[in-house]
């Protein structure tokens, strides 16, 4: 199988190689568009800021290579937010594979007290939908750093709730994404990229 | 829910782990890379590793060991040490760190926060403060190690720090650490109410019930020790057991 890891100006790329070699499959780094498209998945990860990012693949045609793509994609993060159609941050028009808006968690606005921005920690994801969850228990703890969150919507297929509920993952068609990082989720994360693998 | 996080800490001088550790379970408590592995499997939310490495030549065989502890370790973690520019941060993050931590180089110099900030994102931005209260009540900032004293309140430094992009702030207390009698409440407590991002406690952890305490009274983000654990005097899954008891939120 190859999989094929999309390099760009984000970071936490050689975390999800690591994690990947962990569970035993090896991984390319690359932007090539010849060696992506013919991949058989594709892993679309993320840690940064919203705009910056988008300009990058727009500049080098990945932009309309992502969304293209007809094998199964993991957006992972940064990468699940630039799948969605628009970003608060910094006003972005994102990729719009998923109908979803992103959002930023607004301390003010919470019914809760002491939530801080951004969400740096461990939190319970519940109503898991899809393959991409196979022997995941619902309320399994993932790592999640993020200040902007993907609204709940029909491809929601898992929720986390941090002042409020939003997508903790999304599905539609050959895309995923997960708003946590499963290559820091201990065990948990290691199933639901195995599971993804696996698809 | 968010959950209340448990972060051992690791010293490490030369690319091992200081302080005698003694773990049947592991082969080399010596090896960084051993030791963290085990606190993961135990169920620690993260880690931190505080490279006390004396000199610079051997300081660079760090980012080496942070890139076997990323092959390695499957939860997040934190490098702090000596830490004094963006070059040295982006060849650890580079090697798989998660964060990093600054403490005296960002207080000679707060344009550091500003410049990393903007560079790699608040979020893997900690900042560590080593404060002591003097006679005359106040929490003052120390330097290097806690050798140097400085004229500065800690809740300013720490505020101004999160203005500049702190994402964390690391607070030791050096009235509490190493006496096991519990962590610096008041301090904590100013902090984690006053500042719009997380907490870690550090300092003075010697009983469960302490770490109930800087949860709950003083509303601690996350707890950081080290010795206990290293000693085995507290077991990870016994601590988060205990604390899910008492209605903390933690992940088991």
């Amino acid at each position: 199988m190859k999989l094929v890891i999309i390099k760009y100006n984000a970071g936490n790329i050689q975390s999800v190689l690591y994690a990947l070699e962990r569970i035993g499959v090896e991984a390319v780094v690359t932007d090539d568009e010849a060696l992506i498209k013919t991949a058989d998945k594709v892993i679309f990860p993320g840690v940064g800021e919203a705009s910056t990012a988008m300009n990058y693949l727009r500049e080098r045609g990945l932009d309309q290579l992502i969304k293209n793509l007809t094998q199964p994609v993991l957006g992972i993060c940064l990468g699940l937010q630039l799948m969605c159609a628009y970003s608060e941050e910094n006003n972005t028009s994102c990729l719009g594979i998923f109908e979803e808006q992103v959002k930023k968690f607004n301390p003010d606005a919470t019914l809760q007290p002491g939530i801080k921005v951004p969400q740096i920690g461990w939190n319970n994801i519940f109503d898991l939908k899809t393959e991409l969850f196979y022997q995941v228990k619902e309320n399994s703890y993932c790592y999640f750093v993020h200040g902007y969150y993907a609204a709940l919507g029909e491809h929601t297929i898992a929720k986390a709730d941090y002042s409020l509920k939003y997508s903790a993952a999304l599905h539609k068609n050959n895309f995923y994404g997960v708003q946590f990082h499963p290559e820091k989720s201990a065990a948990v994360g290691e199933q639901i990229l195995k599971n993804f693998i696996q698809l | 829910m968010l959950t209340k996080r448990i972060i051992p800490c690791l010293d490490i001088r030369d690319g091992r782990t200081v302080k005698g550790v003694n773990f049947e379970n592991i082969r080399d408590a010596g090896d960084p890379v051993e030791l963290g592995a085990f606190y993961a499997a135990q169920g620690a939310d993260e880690l931190v590793f505080l490279d006390i490495t004396a000199t610079n030549e051997k300081r660079k065989t760090l980012s080496e060991l942070v890139n076997r502890i990323s092959h390695h370790i499957n939860i997040p973690f934190t490098v702090g040490g000596g830490i004094s520019s963006v070059d040295d941060v982006r060849i650890l993050l580079q090697n798989g760190a998660d964060k990093i931590s600054v403490n005296t180089s960002a207080f000679k110099n707060p344009q550091l926060i500003q410049d990393l900030a903007k560079e790699f994102g608040s979020q893997c931005i900690v900042l560590a403060i080593d404060t002591k209260q003097e006679a005359d009540g106040n929490w003052y900032v120390y330097l290097n190690g806690g050798r140097v004293k400085t004229d500065t309140i800690c809740i300013d430094w720490a505020k101004q720090a999160v203005d500049l992009g702190a994402g964390e702030i690391l607070l030791t207390s050096m009235n509490h650490d190493g006496t096991k009698q519990g962590f610096a409440l008041d301090i904590t407590s100013d902090l984690a109410n006053q500042l719009p991002v997380p907490v870690i406690a550090s300092g003075g952890g010697g009983t469960m019930e302490h770490f109930v305490d800087v949860f709950e009274i003083a509303k601690a983000d996350a707890a950081l020790a080290a010795s206990i654990f290293h000693f085995k005097e507290i077991g990870i899954p016994e601590l988060k057991n205990y604390l899910n008891e008492k209605g903390i939120i933690v992940r088991i």
